[in-house]
């Protein structure tokens, strides 16, 4: 369980990201956080493996302050997964992977094989293990992050916008990906996003922000849909678009679901 | 041509003293000028007056450095390690700004995944800054190497005999010829040492070499 307890920060340069921030995150499952740029949702996904520090207020991992772990430590104890995926350029795929295992202290040869691994986990090619980051594609690079981020077994995983930057395809590829990987292996998944899509499709709890680290509403995508805070909630999922209330039309004695518009978006079953 | 083969022997007697008191020099003022520069980047402030100081340390000239270095650190006066720390002197001077530079060339995003991954400040700035800012500071050693080679040539003016001693020996002696394989020699010379560098560089950023990768 990860809980935030009144958190705030202020940056030296005097901007305000989060105000006053407080939410419990349950163990094993997925929290969306998701607003517009500047709402602080990354700051706050920092504040969990201490890259950044908060100016009040206490984040705490277990009931643990993190700010009492030596932030190296912790860092190693977390994967972390970010857009761009952060590969370090010089490293083969395979050492990239391995990394986290490395600076814990895992033997070469055994890191080695826990990182091929991981690839094989989120569904990369072996034969990739040996070319440098460069040489694959952006969602392939992406995988490669994800595996690093698990290699070294985590309880928890923080993951940056980690799709942000790769095509839509691939990124709902990544997506069910995630989605597969996460019902096997249960972790505490605290996952950034500016895509509302995205978050409903992925979260179990989604939190909505607004500036400064607000909480617009928290809930599962349903409670959100059926019971929207206000109206910056409604236009943010896209309640006030018509896009998202749905109703059933009859066609050929099958009932056809049409948005408010009268386009069709599926089938019942 | 013929004075070149009867003296062959000698040639290479003296271009090895030179490959030594420019190697040493170069390899020392990387390895000074690395912490100086790394330091001049990440302190802005400060690091503007390291970064003017090490200009300005190159600007003295080279004759008064070599008089005045024996008086301050009570070396004879021909002693060969005067001329290898003028030239270290200069190495450093050529050296840091490049490092500085070097160093600031590595992504800042790469740095922030480096630091998210759990290494430590040691080991980032060993295991991830160094190689990443690699190929500049290939780029600045070659510069060096090279203005090192060619300022050695002024050590036989304190009586340390190396490739330049052709210029001041075939001067003294109006023999244009000794002149000329002096400077030819200087410039295979440094040329050599410049391949040297390109191998140690490929061997050591082996990630260059693939197509596709930066």
């Amino acid at each position: 369980m990860i809980e935030y307890r009144s958190v705030a920060k202020t940056f030296p340069d005097g901007t305000e990201a989060v105000h006053d921030f407080s939410l419990v995150l349950p163990s094993r499952s997925t929290t969306v956080l998701v607003g517009s740029s500047g709402c602080g949702k990354t700051t706050l996904l920092r504040m969990v493996n201490r890259m950044v520090d908060p100016s009040s207020g206490q984040v705490l991992i277990d009931d643990a302050d993190v700010a009492s772990r030596n932030p190296v430590e912790l860092r190693r104890s977390i994967g972390y997964v970010m857009q761009h995926s952060g590969l370090l350029p010089h490293r083969k795929v395979v050492d990239n992977v391995a990394t986290p295992l490395r600076l814990g202290g895992v033997g070469r040869r055994d890191a080695r094989s826990r990182a091929l691994a991981a690839l094989e986990t989120v569904g990369l090619d072996p034969t990739l293990a040996d070319r440098y980051p460069g040489q694959l594609s952006g969602g392939q690079q992406q995988r490669v992050g994800v595996a690093r981020g698990l290699v070294a077994d985590p309880n928890v995983l923080l993951m940056d916008e980690p799709f942000g930057a790769v095509d839509p395809i691939v990124r709902a590829e990544l997506q069910q990906e995630l989605l597969h990987l996460q019902r096997d292996l249960g972790k505490t998944i605290v996952f950034v996003t500016h895509d509302i899509e995205e978050a409903f499709l992925l979260g179990d709890q989604v939190v909505i922000l607004r500036k400064g680290g607000e909480i617009a509403q928290v809930g599962t995508p349903a409670q959100i849909l059926a019971d929207p805070a206000d109206e910056f909630v409604r236009s943010f999922v896209g309640l006030d678009r018509g896009r998202r209330t749905l109703r059933i039309q009859e066609v050929d004695g099958k009932r056809v679901v049409v948005d408010a518009d009268g386009r069709a978006a599926g089938v019942l079953a | 041509m013929t004075w070149f083969f009867d003296n062959l022997s000698y040639i290479r007697e003296l271009a090895w003293r030179h490959l030594w008191l420019s190697v040493i020099p170069v390899v020392l003022g990387f390895v000074i000028a690395l912490p100086i520069g790394y330091a001049a980047r990440r302190w802005r402030l400060g690091g503007k007056t390291l970064l003017s100081l090490a200009s300005v340390l190159y600007t003295i000239p080279s004759l008064a450095l070599l008089i005045i270095i024996p008086g301050l650190l009570g070396t004879s006066f021909l002693d060969p390690t005067n001329v290898l720390i003028v030239l270290t002197v200069y190495a450093v001077a050529l050296m840091v700004g490049t490092a500085a530079g070097a160093f600031g060339s590595v992504s800042e995003s790469v740095v922030d995944a480096a630091r998210a991954s759990g290494y430590s400040t040691w080991q980032r700035i060993v295991q991830v800054e160094l190689p990443l800012a690699g190929p500049v500071l290939l780029a600045g050693v070659r510069v060096v190497s090279v203005s090192t080679v060619s300022l050695a040539t002024i050590a036989p003016l304190i009586g340390v005999s190396n490739l330049g001693s052709l210029f001041t020996d075939g001067f003294q002696r109006y023999f244009a010829t000794e002149i000329i394989i002096g400077i030819l020699c200087v410039v295979v010379l440094a040329l050599l040492l410049d391949v040297l560098w390109v191998l140690i560089g490929r061997l050591t950023m082996p990630w260059l070499r693939v197509r596709g990768s930066r």
